[in-house]
């Protein structure tokens, strides 16, 4: 017996080799050792940092000033954080469907088997790359209302001027949601990746027994890509949440603060206004209302998505 | 009905010849709508702003005035712009590039009490929104006196990215720890496996991190505009935002040529790259 277990630990180099798991636990503090010191220093440090300001008045230079619930009171009595709020959550309940659309659309045209797949897929996700000040600025030439592109041909075919898109309070939210059209790679590639994953016999037995090709798409791809719809839900509204850089370089908020998003609403009163409790303040009723959005959204969901195909 | 029955071996993919032309039709006209915009961008650029002004709709520039683009280098510190975000995007990928792969590998390839709940820890800082860290941070590096300096923006890439690091476990996982085990026998440790085997083969997946990564700090504005005040340490994307300060009216055709620059490098880069790129987004998005 202990001559064969002798041979075969000989014979099995892998056996010498298998270190403790006291050893083991120790490489494994070690190599993520740079991810918790920046875990303690730039997550829950300032998380708990965060939430003491929220109690606070604050204003950089000065003294900090313990005021309670006051920033929350203030908040909640002050008429742009409605409006912040109302212009976000608006943005965000067209942004979201809008690109969750595109993006299956976008996917299914990209999953049929046709030549030159390889060509459509990259410049359909080549514009997402480009995200950022230029595309901003892009989107303000397209939609210019004297010389952009869409003003100019509007007004050629049908003889009319076109809205001033981003200087028009009701057409500014929809310019925002349009300008993701440049964004939707992302959605795309991950609906498409879940699309290719499809069992084929599924669709085989359906055409067999005589389902359209809508009915196959409703009763067959939706349920079965129901979990990635819901992820990629959950990210776009997130996202959409946190929307700043194009009111940043668009709009500054305007016009008639119909674009003053929740975020910039916060970054001008941390940064222009060196109100850092306030602000605080602000940053947790955004944490508040991601968290409990995201969360309605995964329970509400939960009827509705399959997951017993899951790989 | 034989020959229907001959038929089954249907696949979601092959379309009838009427789908398939409607299928191309649809391609072709996103694709056209896509690349429009980048295109009429690039014409712009080079257009004369009286041409811009006097003909809102012609496509191709009547004088190609390449001078724009100089004059965007003569009339603004682009270059400056440039290189600023030049060596902070190319820096912070390749530390925080590591950093993750180091980190993940940790995650990776030991088993230790209390991982689960590290790496659940790790995933759920994705969902926190920057803004609840962003103000305690900002305070932190100004009391220690890193504000306006690219330290508060360099610094923190040490602690990885949180998804960077959550897409190279997913690809260590994947690779035969017998490669280890041949190391080790070899008398080399965890750090000799980690340099010598699992970076070099996982160099499609570092690719796929360092682009995303690439992505986001060249594009990023609220870091760069909360940390930094000197003109002269702008990266390209504050310098941008900033850009029709100084004119009464927009100069579209400078405006344009400067997006051009601006958005050049990440295409390339995206060209070269994209096929490792799209695959690792697949694997993110479908294992996740």
């Amino acid at each position: 017996m202990e001559a064969k277990t002798k041979h075969s630990m000989n014979k099995n180099p892998l056996r010498k080799v298998t270190i403790g798991a006291k050893r083991e636990e120790k490489f494994f503090w070690l190599f993520i050792s740079p991810w918790i010191i920046g875990f303690f220093l730039f997550i829950i440090g300032p998380m708990i940092a965060s939430l003491y300001f929220s109690f606070t008045d604050y204003a950089v230079m000065s003294d900090v000033s313990f005021v309670g619930l006051q920033n929350f009171i203030n908040l909640f009595q002050d008429p742009l954080f409605y409006r912040s709020l109302f212009v976000t959550f608006a943005y965000a309940a067209l942004a979201v469907p809008f690109s969750m659309l595109v993006g299956l659309g976008l996917a299914m045209l990209l999953n049929a088997k046709i030549k030159g797949q390889a060509f459509f897929r990259t410049f359909f996700y080549a514009p997402s790359i480009i995200s950022g000040v230029s595309v901003a600025f892009l989107w303000m030439w397209i939609l210019n209302p004297q010389f952009g592109i869409v003003n100019s041909i509007i007004y050629d075919v049908f003889g009319i001027q076109g809205p001033g898109w981003f200087t028009d309070p009701y057409t500014v939210i929809p310019s925002f949601v349009l300008m993701q059209l440049t964004a939707v790679g992302s959605t795309m590639i991950i609906f498409l990746a879940s699309l290719q994953q499809l069992p084929k016999e599924l669709y085989e037995a359906a055409a067999i027994d005589g389902a359209s090709s809508w009915r196959r798409f409703r009763n067959i791809t939706v349920p079965m890509i129901s979990p990635i719809i819901l992820f990629n839900g959950v990210i776009s509204l997130i996202a959409s949440f946190q929307i700043f850089t194009q009111a940043y370089v668009v709009t500054n908020g305007g016009p008639d603060w119909m674009s003053y998003f929740y975020v910039y609403y916060l970054f001008e009163t941390a940064f222009f206004q060196n109100r850092m409790g306030y602000a605080s303040a602000q940053a947790w009723i955004l944490f508040l209302v991601i968290f409990a959005l995201t969360f309605l959204m995964l329970t509400l969901s939960r009827k509705s998505v399959h997951y017993e195909y899951d790989k | 009905m034989k020959l229907t029955f001959k038929k089954t071996n249907y696949s979601p993919g092959e379309l009838s010849s009427g789908g398939k032309l409607l299928t191309y039709a649809g391609l072709i006209v996103v694709l056209f709508l896509f690349l429009f915009p980048v295109a009429w961008m690039v014409f712009t650029s080079l257009k004369s702003l009286e041409q811009i002004v006097s003909e809102p709709l012609s496509i191709f520039p009547t004088t190609w005035n390449w001078s724009n683009y100089l004059e965007v280098f003569q009339n603004h510190p682009f270059s400056t712009y440039l290189w600023n975000t030049s060596w902070y995007t190319i820096v912070t990928v390749v530390g925080t590039v590591f950093f993750s792969a180091f980190i993940a590998f940790g995650f990776a390839r030991f088993r230790a009490r209390g991982q689960t709940f590290l790496f659940a820890l790790l995933l759920s800082t994705m969902m926190l929104p920057q803004q609840v860290v962003m103000i305690p941070q900002y305070l932190l590096f100004n009391t220690i006196g890193w504000v306006d300096s690219y330290l508060p923006l360099t610094v923190p890439m040490i602690a990885g990215s949180a998804f960077l690091i959550f897409l190279l476990r997913q690809f260590y996982l994947g690779l035969p720890k017998e490669l280890d085990e041949a190391v080790t026998i070899d008398g080399g440790g965890y750090f000799t496996i980690f340099f010598r085997i699992i970076l070099p083969l996982s160099l499609p997946a570092m690719a796929t991190a360092a682009i995303i990564e690439f992505m986001y700090r060249w594009n990023d504005l609220m870091g760069p505009l909360i940390y930094l005040n000197s003109q002269e340490l702008y990266p390209l994307s504050l310098g941008l935002a900033n850009f029709t300060a100084a004119y009464a009216a927009t100069p579209w055709q400078l405006l344009m040529a400067a997006s051009v620059m601006a958005v050049l490098p990440p295409l390339i880069l995206f060209f070269f790259a994209q096929k490792y790129f799209i695959q690792g987004v697949v694997i993110s998005g479908t294992k996740g």
